[in-house]
């Protein structure tokens, strides 16, 4: 297995009107490497993970896949984007399909699978995320959790070499977080190469290989989980920590209040 | 000659027109949301324009104003191009505010599962457009049921035209022309009761607004 990165960025510079929200971004990531993206709002981590699949056309930088670079003029996106899995915080399943058929309707139509291999196929990949009983449900139908499960399905069935995920928990109550994270877990624990913008820090103590910590439009700081939460070197990437660790405290006691008044 | 032949004319005229709209605004809302800035442009300009002017105007110039180029229509075709023409920069509304309401996260994850724009605009957006604009585009059908009332102008006997020769003929304003509203009441009543049974049967289980709440 040679050390080139599964997926690799260089530079990337990013303007939205006047306010530059990447200012240069480079990192590798490795074959099975799973890194957290975490930073205060509006330092553009949503925004890198989408200039990742080009869904952003970062103003300056290249990205490359595999060795090859996506960013090149004459490189037909929507092929590389069959390598590249997203998965959304607001699921974007598609409401006028069944959870089998949201699945079955990338296969068939980008695939070119035929009807019954790619049923099979799909079948399979909800197994996986554990809601074959709930394949003929519409979205509207199944609760957040699930949603973002067959989200998770929907992109894994394309079998894609590296996974994006751009904050699949934040949109989601609680009770329902566990669910979608033992999913993300035991994808982790098989190998997949997945890039995660997150605030679900004990997932990304856990889990993760690196967590990248992202401040003002650039990499504050990057490194293994014990190393950024028992020692970290930039004083920002303490207290963000901190705060976070804070937050989540005071957020859970509140949740908990909240429940016994309704 | 008479009312139910009328009422022929009259729905016959309309459901082309509506057909024609439809043929020509799903298009001009596609052009409008998804197109490049020429393209959008172009298409904001004809909606703008055969909503800014009245059918009547519209009409006019079809039938009595393109024979001074050479194109000389018959009757019942330049009443349906005209009503077609004109529901097409309606319905394109419609349609556009149906794209819009989707949002822009069923584009992004349809591309982002490799689907090239064409692809996602077929198998995700329209799919769920259609569904959408069903309010919209019935309430423009039976705006056009009778608007088509119009055509009456150019000679052409449907509901409207037949009215106003019995009224002529009989000195029977009153009588022929409440017939007239009578069947335009009826004619849109069950217009509207055949598209609200459509737009039940198309509703996707677990989504779209309850209104009844």
């Amino acid at each position: 297995m040679n050390n080139q990165p599964v997926i690799a960025c260089q530079d990337i510079h990013k303007k939205f009107g006047q306010t530059e929200v990447l200012k240069g971004v480079s990192f590798d990531v490795f074959n099975s490497e799973v890194i957290v993206i975490i930073g205060p709002s509006g330092t553009g981590k949503s925004t890198l993970l989408r200039c990742l699949n080009l869904l952003t056309i970062p103003d300056q930088g290249k990205v490359w896949l595999e060795g090859e670079e996506i960013t090149a003029p004459k490189v037909d996106i929507n092929v590389v984007r069959q390598k590249m899995g997203m998965v959304f915080q607001d699921f974007n399943l598609f409401s006028h399909l069944t959870a089998i058929d949201n699945i079955n309707v990338g296969l068939e139509k980008v695939c070119h699978f035929k009807k019954n291999e790619a049923n099979e196929k799909a079948l399979m990949h909800l197994n996986q995320v554990g809601l074959v009983d709930k394949k003929d449900l519409y979205p509207g139908q199944l609760s957040g959790g699930q949603q973002q499960r067959v989200a998770i399905a929907r992109a894994l069935a394309m079998d894609p070499v590296v996974m994006l995920f751009d904050e699949p928990t934040s949109a989601l109550d609680p009770e329902l977080i566990g669910e979608v994270l033992i999913v993300m877990k035991n994808l982790a624990k098989s190998g997949m190469t997945m890039i995660m913008v997150s605030h679900e820090l004990g997932f990304a103590r856990e889990v993760s290989n690196r967590i990248i910590f992202m401040e003002n439009g650039v990499i504050g700081e990057q490194g293994s989980p014990e190393k950024l939460f028992t020692n970290p070197q930039n004083a920002r990437t303490a207290q963000f920590l901190h705060k976070i660790n804070e937050l989540y405290g005071s957020t859970e006691e509140e949740q908990i209040a909240g429940k016994d008044v309704l | 000659m008479d009312f139910l032949k009328g009422t022929g004319v009259t729905l016959r005229v309309t459901f082309i027109g509506l057909l024609l709209g439809m043929a020509l605004g799903l298009p001009l809302a596609l052009m409008r949301t998804y197109g490049s800035k020429p393209v959008s442009k172009f298409a904001e300009t004809y909606i703008a324009l055969f909503r800014g002017t009245p059918l009547m105007v519209q009409l006019f110039l079809i039938y009595f104003g393109l024979p001074d180029f050479g194109i000389t229509l018959e009757r019942l075709t330049a009443a349906c191009i005209s009503l077609g023409l004109n529901s097409a920069a309606y319905q394109a509304e419609y349609f556009r505010g149906a794209f819009t309401s989707i949002g822009l996260g069923q584009m992004m994850a349809a591309r982002a599962l490799g689907m090239s724009k064409i692809k996602a605009i077929f198998y995700i957006i329209i799919p769920q457009a259609l569904r959408l604009v069903v309010p919209g585009w019935a309430n423009e059908a039976i705006g056009m049921l009778r608007a088509s009332s119009v055509i009456f102008l150019i000679a052409i006997l449907d509901v409207m035209g037949v009215g106003k020769v019995l009224s002529g003929r009989y000195f029977t304003p009153m009588a022929s022309y409440s017939a007239v509203a009578i069947i335009y009441v009826i004619l849109v009543l069950s217009m509207g009761w055949g598209l609200n049974k459509l737009e039940n049967s198309l509703r996707i289980p677990g989504l779209q607004v309850e209104l009844r709440k």
